[in-house]
């Protein structure tokens, strides 16, 4: 069932439209990752969805209630729901008043606040400063306190906008270990808006993709990642190979593509016959010397034109036509004793190559 | 590593010398620019420091006279009514200035909103006269707000709610504008917090923007009462009777010279300023429920 329904949404802040035609749909216990660059309305629409300021026009619906039709019912609906903002927002008061807020603003008996504030506090890991000033807490511990304060009025919806952005390693697990043993135990439905592309892989069960103020594109985090609807999704999930082909033939379930005099086998069906070719650098494989046995449908030698060490990776760039973009580890290119100029073999499987329509340049 | 010590310097127990405040003071470094800044500011703090002394020098020359004018009750009342009618003009300028000023502060920039705040301005630019016969011509008997409520009881000219209305509305943009630049220091994003856990706007209001307000409020509201215990001419238009002080200093004056009219302004210096630093000295008081972001 789907439990948040949201058609055409759009908001403008004066002359500057921020979002506009966003179609989104979250089923009930899933984890939604809301990834986009910055400024491409994540934010907004979470505070829109979460009711904290109205859209300026579409059909928004949440529990099955036409909230656009029901203002009048906009706090009751809001107290099913939480959010966790971006940056660590806690009261000059102790952290246990702060975690008690949404209790009190709910008219809960002393007692109940006291044992469930002690709970949630248990639960991120916090109880030993229940009585300590929340504002004396690191960053991390901070956006803990603010996690047990929406967590502790039980969310049916749980929106996090970009709630690691700001935090070290260790403090991002730990919230995300959080979040995933609630959705898995509870089963909160969660949207969660960030631009660390991992982490929105690693958490959530769809990916919507908000490019330029809409939902350009939701799916499972493989469609997302691997088979990109347009260029402008494939920019911003990563993708280091795209280039411009022609489709020159289509037989058993294969597609060839010539790309710079180079032809890839693609195993998406043409999509029209002037086409962008789609890889992942990391779906590309390089050897020494051809491959005895090798299962990759596109195999061809190629020349080392730069290697750029990105940590962990390196970006090694061969020419066999075109230029492809491999990601490979630093210990594969040193075991390959990699270097400008030298002969290689590239290895890629048909799979791996995704299609996708011609635009206009750029 | 013994270091000496000389007599007078304060040792710490890490072993670092820390001098005494007397020889901080000494080691501050002036630069010409803040020098120069302090000597023209001083010209102007110069100048109420010479008023001041002039009539201190005159005044306590003679303290039986000035003893007998600061006990009269003629002067007592007067002080208390002046204080009491700009205590409740602040009050109603609390009430109803307030939520002006938080929508001020919320709203976005348009014509209308530009137009109120031109409004809210307009006592700040009047002549005094101007303000005073304002004020007297829509609360006088026959005027539009005076006539229905003298049908209910309510009379405004030389009458204690006639101070009163005209007190409010020459200290009412100092209130509203100090508010609203209160009520704009508070993020709307921790409004958005106390909203995503379920409280509505005016929870949200309550417990969030007005604490984090407070002492704007509270300045506001000094800046207002002092501006309206100060008024004459704005009050004198609609409420000639009672006596607010200014009015009698400006009575005593025309009739009785300027020896008593001296003695009560004296009187009025005086207690003036010893209840504005004892409302200062307040605010550091006030407790302060900030965040940190």
């Amino acid at each position: 069932m789907a439990i948040i329904e949201a058609h055409s949404i759009r908001k403008s802040y004066g002359s500057l439209e921020v979002l506009h035609d966003v179609d989104l749909s979250v089923q009930e216990g899933e984890i939604l990752g809301l990834i986009g660059p910055s400024g491409s309305g994540k934010s907004t629409l979470l505070r829109i969805l979460d009711l904290i300021e109205p859209s300026d026009g579409g059909a928004l619906s949440l529990f099955g209630i036409d909230v656009v039709a029901e203002r009048g019912r906009w706090l009751d609906l809001r107290r099913r729901m939480g959010m966790l903002f971006q940056r660590p927002i806690v009261f000059n008061a102790s952290v246990y008043d702060n975690v008690a807020m949404g209790l009190r603003y709910r008219g809960a008996s002393s007692d109940d606040i006291d044992r469930r504030v002690k709970e949630a506090l248990e639960a991120v890991g916090l109880s030993r400063y229940i009585g300590s000033r929340a504002t004396d807490l690191s960053g991390g511990e901070q956006q803990r306190v603010a996690l047990s304060r929406v967590l502790v009025t039980d969310p049916e919806i749980l929106f996090l906008d970009e709630p690691t952005a700001n935090l070290d390693p260790g403090s991002t697990a730990t919230i995300e270990a959080i979040v995933a043993r609630l959705n898995r135990e509870e089963g909160t439905t969660v949207l969660i808006s960030t631009h660390d592309l991992s982490q929105g892989q690693r958490l959530a069960h769809r990916v919507a993709v908000m490019i330029e103020g809409t939902v350009a594109q939701a799916g499972s985090p493989r469609e997302i990642f691997h088979e990109p609807r347009d260029q402008k999704i494939a920019r911003f999930v990563g993708v280091q190979n795209i280039i411009p082909g022609r489709v020159v033939s289509r037989k058993e379930g294969l597609t060839t593509v010539e790309a710079g005099g180079r032809q890839i086998v693609s195993t998406t069906p043409p999509p029209a016959e002037e086409v962008t070719v789609v890889i992942r650098g990391e779906d590309i494989s390089l050897h020494r010397r051809e491959p005895g046995y090798e299962e990759a449908e596109n195999l061809f030698p190629a020349t080392v034109t730069s290697i750029e060490p990105t940590a962990p990776f390196v970006n090694v760039t061969v020419h066999c036509g075109c230029d492809l973009v491999a990601l490979v580890t630093a210990r594969r290119a040193e075991a390959l004793g990699l270097a400008a100029g030298m002969q290689v073999w590239v290895s890629l499987q048909a799979k791996a190559v995704h299609l996708i329509p011609r635009e206009g340049p750029g | 590593m013994k270091t000496e010590t000389l007599p007078g310097d304060i040792r710490r127990g890490d072993g670092e010398t820390v001098l005494p405040w007397w020889r901080q003071r000494k080691r501050q470094h002036i630069d010409g620019c803040t020098l120069w800044f302090c000597i023209m500011g001083a010209a102007i703090v110069g100048i109420t420091v010479l008023a001041l002394a002039n009539i201190a020098m005159t005044e306590l020359a003679d303290p039986v006279h000035l003893l007998e004018v600061a006990a009269s009750s003629e002067v007592l009342g007067s002080i208390l009514l002046t204080f009491g009618a700009g205590a409740s003009a602040v009050l109603l300028l609390i009430l109803f200035g307030t939520p002006l000023a938080y929508v001020l502060a919320r709203s976005r920039p348009s014509r209308f909103k530009g137009f109120v705040e031109s409004i809210v301005d307009i006592p700040l630019i009047l002549p005094h006269t101007v303000a005073g016969l304002l004020v007297y011509l829509l609360f006088m008997r026959r005027g539009w707000l005076g006539a229905p409520l003298s049908d209910i009881g309510i009379a405004f000219e030389d009458a204690f709610p006639g101070t009163v209305v005209a007190m409010l509305f020459v200290a009412s943009p100092f209130f509203i504008n100090t508010m609203r630049e209160g009520f704009e220091k508070v993020p709307v994003h921790l409004e958005n917090v106390a909203r995503t856990l379920g409280a509505g706007t005016f929870t949200t209001f309550r417990t969030v923007t007005l604490p984090l307000s407070l002492r704007h409020m509270y300045n506001g509201a000094i800046f207002a009462w002092g501006r309206a215990i100060g008024e004459f001419a704005g009050v004198i238009m609609i409420a000639y009777y009672p006596f607010i002080i200014s009015t009698l200093i400006y009575y005593s004056f025309t009739t009785d010279g300027i020896r008593t009219s001296r003695s009560i302004a004296f009187v009025v210096i005086v207690v003036s300023l010893a209840v504005f630093y004892l409302l200062r000295r307040m605010t550091r008081h006030l407790g302060r429920y900030d965040d940190r972001v």
